[in-house]
């Protein structure tokens, strides 16, 4: 079980990491600001748990 | 890209950062809060709980274990504060036990934070406040507040169903992060659970006699105001409920472990140890759902005019009227059953006695309140002060 959990664990921060990457990418992209602010706000919680703060 | 659109996205960038580096400094000071414990006249030494487990050793959950240890050999009584970091007045009544409390007989080890992973994080969505201060003469002390359930950053993921070990019942998935649900845990399972297998080798080896696990409770909750206690406790438990009724000023009722809940302490740590196991309840208005504003105010004052409305409808399981439940008397309740607890055990065991003195009890909260008996840690003789 807490081999299954480390697995879990890593392949969470990696989608975290992927996700963020996503969010990042489409908030280059955008191309009005209500989009651009959207992004950002959900970027910032998975940047706070790859930084593992929260 | 137009240069309209590279300078908004980079006024937005920097806001976001700016963001991002408020809430990320925020919860960084809250996990790393540390609170300063005056040592009081009673405490002999410090272990820490890595040394009845070592692959405790150097996480967040290897705390420290403050040994008051009596000049005449006697019993040993073993005190969890922290277990629920949401429970403010466990934490405050086993931190004055630290700061003023001097065995004569016997030893008493207390846990300030049981689950320290807990108290590094608040409840996901609940708007708890991070930490909150109790006022004292030379300033005020700053406590974490923290959650039910170790923090995810520690312990992750939850699992569908939460089975618990060795009963196998099924309990609520979330309740795998709370320590009041994997006694008596496992060598090598998760966080929590080997923070409880720690402490059952810890009352195996130290040979405790009376485990006191300190909560508090929603007022919506029946089990309030009251010692649970497992079945080899039970005229000693109703010993201690009729004399702090008869004698302290305040109601505290007796009820039995169930047989089959398992994963609570006071079920557990009787069943797996040779120890007697009680848990006291305290109410705390702040963890009922009724509640209105969630701050430190309301933590500490007991005060909510929807959960006194909850009463007036017969919701609650516990009286409460304008006055609150202010901490003092929560603390105060706790500090005179821990006291009185040891005075009724060394009356049934004499061989195994706890006489203890220092102790500020229910009156005395009540009339200083909790601050009057924190100890500065600025006046703290050198090597006379630990955080936690």
């Amino acid at each position: 079980m807490i081999l299954a959990q480390s697995i879990i664990t890593l392949a969470y921060y990696a989608l975290t990491a992927g996700a963020a990457a996503l969010l990042l990418y489409n908030f280059v992209k955008a191309r009005t600001w209500d989009r651009e602010v959207l992004y950002l706000i959900v970027l910032v919680p998975f940047l706070l748990r790859l930084l593992r703060v929260k | 890209m137009s240069t309209t659109a590279l300078v908004r996205k980079s006024l937005f960038g920097a806001l976001a950062v700016i963001f991002l580096a408020a809430s990320g400094k925020s919860f960084y000071d809250h996990r790393h809060l540390r609170e300063p414990v005056v040592l009081g006249p009673g405490v002999t030494s410090i272990k820490t709980l890595g040394d009845y487990h070592a692959s405790l050793r150097g996480t967040v959950n290897d705390i420290n274990l403050y040994v008051l240890e009596g000049k005449e050999p006697g019993g040993t009584v073993l005190v969890f504060g922290g277990t629920h970091a949401e429970e403010p007045a466990g934490r405050l009544a086993a931190w004055l036990l630290v700061e003023h409390a001097t065995l004569d007989r016997g030893r008493l080890i207390v846990a300030l934070s049981a689950n320290r992973s807990a108290s590094t994080v608040t409840r996901p969505g609940a708007a708890y406040p991070p930490d909150y201060t109790i006022p004292t003469s030379w300033g005020g002390q700053t406590f974490r507040m923290g959650d039910r359930w170790s923090n995810p950053l520690d312990q992750w993921p939850d699992p569908e169903v939460f089975i618990h070990y060795p009963s196998g019942q099924y309990l609520a998935y979330v309740d795998v992060r709370n320590l009041n649900r994997v006694f008596p845990g496992r060598p090598d399972g998760t966080l929590t659970e080997r923070t409880t297998f720690a402490f059952m080798e810890l009352i195996r080896r130290e040979k405790v006699d009376v485990a006191i696990d300190l909560h508090e409770a929603e007022l919506q909750y029946p089990v309030i105001n009251t010692i649970v206690t497992h079945q080899k406790g039970q005229e000693f438990a109703t010993m201690v409920s009729m004399t702090l009724t008869d004698l302290e000023g305040f109601n505290i009722g007796t009820e039995f472990s169930p047989l089959n809940l398992h994963g609570l302490s006071h079920r557990e740590i009787g069943d797996h140890s040779q120890a007697v196991s009680l848990l006291f309840e305290a109410p705390e208005p702040f963890l009922d759902a009724t509640r209105g504003r969630t701050n430190a105010d309301v933590l500490l004052t007991g005060k909510d005019e929807f959960v006194v409305k909850a009463g007036k409808h017969g919701l609650l399981f516990a009286p409460i009227d304008e006055k609150g439940w202010p901490i003092a008397l929560r603390v105060g309740r706790h500090t005179s059953s821990v006291a009185q607890a040891m005075a009724t055990w060394s009356e049934d065991h004499p061989d195994r006695a706890l006489v203890a003195h220092g102790i500020p009890r229910y009156g005395d909260l009540v009339k200083h309140g909790v601050g009057y008996y924190l100890r500065d840690p600025g006046q703290a003789a050198a090597g006379r002060l630990a955080y936690e």
